[in-house]
């Protein structure tokens, strides 16, 4: 099996799909002639040419509305955000316009859109370049949410979004591109609504999704070796949440840490709390705890950044706290 | 003439959902076909196709282009339709204002009375293959692309028989296969998505052109300069109309807009000043402006000078930023329906008594498609869930409600 890095194993998804769907096409800053900013779309306008590898200029609010008038007629366009934040500018196009449009239309429409990109809190970046996006779509109907974290889980998620006949945001990460690992041959498509569960355990469930998925399992490992058997579920599928995987493990469990890397305040964890408080009371033993980025702009000192998000240490701690080794057989 | 369930070279379906009913009627046929068929005959006396020559005396303006003639030619057979469309659209937004004063229709409702030369003209220019988006004054524009008067109003009324089921509403009417992409809520819309549109057409090669309506209060969103850059950038064939009815609600082109005129603000587009009340001056405009993009010159913009009767909507009297004589004056001088009449009545083709007696029909039309309108039932409670998603990967998708997850008891 051929070793790739997450980067590239998305553009092996984008390759596959365009060469198999001539509908399909890329549009966004620099996806053409450079290649992408983080060189996911690399080479491929070399072998497809300018009208599938559009270089557009800096509107993101029109080149997303641009997007989703092709995609009504039947086109396949893959919007890329060349920082998720800028997409703030098309909030307007991807609530309005992208996600209610099956419903206003009564049916009639459907707009078979993927607008992907990098977020999250990255090395030093900046309060404006740090943001995560997922907070604020997460409430638009209509709209799908995914989150890759690994190559094998990212090309077959983006293959699955790009044949989808909902828009899908695509949430990459700015730290995960040059993550290695093992791809299998053939299709291998992702189920866009399902968790993945990295680790079967028993005594607690730690639901995690993107980039905090390699803290927790940095955290697992160091748990592990002291005796701790916690189960390790990546979200993936942030809209709709995959409550029936969830469900299965708290119902095992009966603890719950969601670790995060949205803020506090109406973030992913806070609308998984609120579900899991609702439907599985009964199952648990006490409070979900959540760990989630602290509710400031991202400051530009490293030391404060890294305050800002979660750190393995802390996931450790929750799940201690949580586990007293009594309680845990 | 492609079908709406087209087939790409790749051998993959055009369109996401393969809509019924193949066969792409062009406007004028449909209409007659459907609303008046056996009338037809009855009431065009004369059904001859001789041309009548007439006069566009309000001159286009031409911004960085040659203007259209200040003339054309029409027919007995389409000035009978132009009457027939246009007293059809009256009718229909005035039976809309009725049931919204009786409280049957809600929220926002936006009427396109006076600005019914717009429509029929550049529909008469276009064919179903040519894309249409527009905004949110858009029941006309929807009648224009082939829906009935009954889709329509039992969409205002949020009925099942609604073209969106209910769901949409006023603003969001659709018709997937004669390329109408809405009905839109947002102003700016149409620029950024029509640029979308155009640019599939471009994509796919095919030899039409995309019409993007907004009005002259989104004419100053920025995502309408953006689109416009791309538009010209990539020489897409795109025609934007600017439907300049004066208001952007209650706040004049003149309080808005620092330039004066839509027509000439981007150097890099051409564009023409339309009497959007002339229905022949529309369809010449129009007809001029499809050449011009089917050349691969890039996009065009038509500015309609036109003239809403209602306020802005049905919440809006409309009376407090313009003056009562201001909107009856325009009614008398250049109402859209009454320059037909005359000529129609110039040319000895029908008498006045005999066009009362058409307009007449036309109403009892709107009135039976509004009763046919109100027996359709509500929709069904579940019908609020439906369309949220489109379920096509085999995996449950989640409602709005959580409750409908069905969690596996160990």
């Amino acid at each position: 099996m051929a070793q790739l890095l997450l980067f590239e194993a998305l553009r092996e998804a984008i390759l596959e799909e365009m060469e198999r769907d001539c509908r399909v096409f890329v549009m966004g800053e620099d996806v053409g002639h450079y290649g992408g900013s983080y060189k996911v779309t690399k080479g491929l306008a070399e072998k497809y040419g300018d009208w599938r590898l559009l270089d557009t200029p800096i509107a993101e609010n029109s080149f997303t509305g641009l997007a989703i008038g092709a995609a009504m007629t039947g086109l396949r366009p893959i919007v890329e955000g060349m920082n998720m934040g800028f997409l703030l500018l098309a909030f307007n196009q991807i609530a309005n316009n992208a996600g209610m449009l099956h419903y206003t239309s009564g049916g009639n429409f459907t707009t078979p859109l993927v607008i992907r990109g990098p977020g999250g809190v990255g090395r030093q970046l900046g309060a404006e370049h740090s943001q995560r996006l997922e907070s604020y779509f997460q409430s638009v109907p209509g709209l799908q949410m995914v989150a890759c974290s690994t190559p094998v889980n990212g090309k077959g998620l983006l293959k699955s979004a790009i044949r989808s006949q909902n828009p899908v945001l695509f949430f990459e990460h700015v730290l995960l591109y040059n993550i290695k690992q093992p791809i299998p041959t053939g299709e291998n498509l992702s189920s866009l609504e399902r968790a993945e569960v990295v680790r079967e355990g028993k005594d607690v469930t730690l639901l995690t999704y993107s980039r905090m998925r390699h803290y927790v399992i940095q955290a697992a490992r160091i748990l592990v070796s002291q005796g701790y058997d916690p189960e390790v579920i990546d979200l993936v599928s942030l809209k709709p949440l995959d409550m029936g995987t969830i469900a299965r493990s708290i119902q095992k469990t009966h603890r719950a840490i969601i670790v995060e890397e949205c803020m506090r305040t109406g973030g992913i964890g806070a609308t998984l709390r609120a579900s899991i408080m609702e439907y599985l009371f009964d199952e648990l033993d006490g409070p979900v705890v959540c760990l989630s980025s602290q509710d400031v702009p991202t400051p530009y000192s490293g030391l404060l950044e890294d305050m800002t998000v979660v750190q393995p240490g802390q996931i450790v701690q929750a799940v201690k706290s949580m586990c007293t080794k009594e309680s845990v057989q | 003439m492609p079908v709406a369930g087209a087939m790409l070279r790749c051998g993959l379906p055009l369109l996401s959902r393969v809509g019924g009913g193949g066969r792409v009627l062009s406007w004028p046929d449909a209409l007659l076909a459907r609303s008046w068929s056996g009338q037809a005959e009855q009431h065009s006396p004369a059904q001859d196709d001789k041309p009548i020559p007439v006069d566009i005396p309000v001159p286009f303006l031409a911004h960085n282009c040659d203007p259209p003639p200040q003339h054309t030619e029409t027919s007995g057979e389409e000035l009978f339709r132009f009457f027939r469309v246009m007293n059809v659209m009256r009718r229909m937004e005035i039976a809309s204002d009725l049931l919204y004063k009786q409280g049957h229709i809600r929220g926002f409702c936006h009427l396109y009375d006076g600005q019914e030369a717009v429509a029929v003209g550049m529909e008469a220019a276009l064919t179903w293959e040519d894309p249409l988006i527009t905004a949110y004054r858009e029941h006309c524009n929807y009648l224009g692309r082939g829906a009935t008067v009954t889709q329509v109003v039992a969409e205002l009324l949020g009925r099942q028989a609604g073209c969106s089921r209910g769901k949409g509403g006023s603003m969001h009417m659709y018709h997937l296969d004669h390329h109408y992409y809405g009905g839109n809520g947002i102003v700016g819309t149409p620029p950024p998505l029509g640029t979308g549109l155009a640019y599939a057409l471009q994509y796919l090669k095919k030899p039409n052109v995309a019409v993007a309506m907004y009005g002259d209060g989104s004419a100053n969103q920025g995502q309408v300069a953006e689109a416009m850059n791309m538009a010209a950038l990539w020489k897409l064939p795109i025609v934007y109309v600017v439907e300049n009815n004066h208001f952007g609600m209650g706040t004049s082109e003149a309080r808005a807009s620092a330039h004066h005129g839509f027509y000439d603000r981007v150097g890099y587009i051409p564009g023409i000043k339309v009497d959007g009340m002339s229905v022949f001056a529309v369809k010449v405009a129009v007809a001029h402006a499809k050449e011009w993009c089917l050349a691969g010159r890039g996009p065009i913009l038509l500015e309609m000078d036109t003239y809403r009767y209602h306020g802005h909507s049905m919440s809006d009297p409309g009376s407090t930023y313009r003056t009562r004589d201001e909107i009856q004056g325009v009614r008398r001088e250049r109402d859209p329906i009454d320059l037909v009449h005359k000529l129609i009545t110039k040319e000895g083709l029908a008498t006045a008594e005999e066009l009362k007696a058409l307009a007449k029909e036309c109403r009892a039309e709107v009135d039976a498609a509004v009763k046919e309108s109100e027996a359709s039932p509500e929709p069904e409670e579940a019908e609020l869930f439906t369309h949220v998603y489109r379920a096509d990967t085999g995996v449950e998708m989640f409602g709005a409600d959580r409750h409908a997850s069905r969690l596996q008891r160990n």
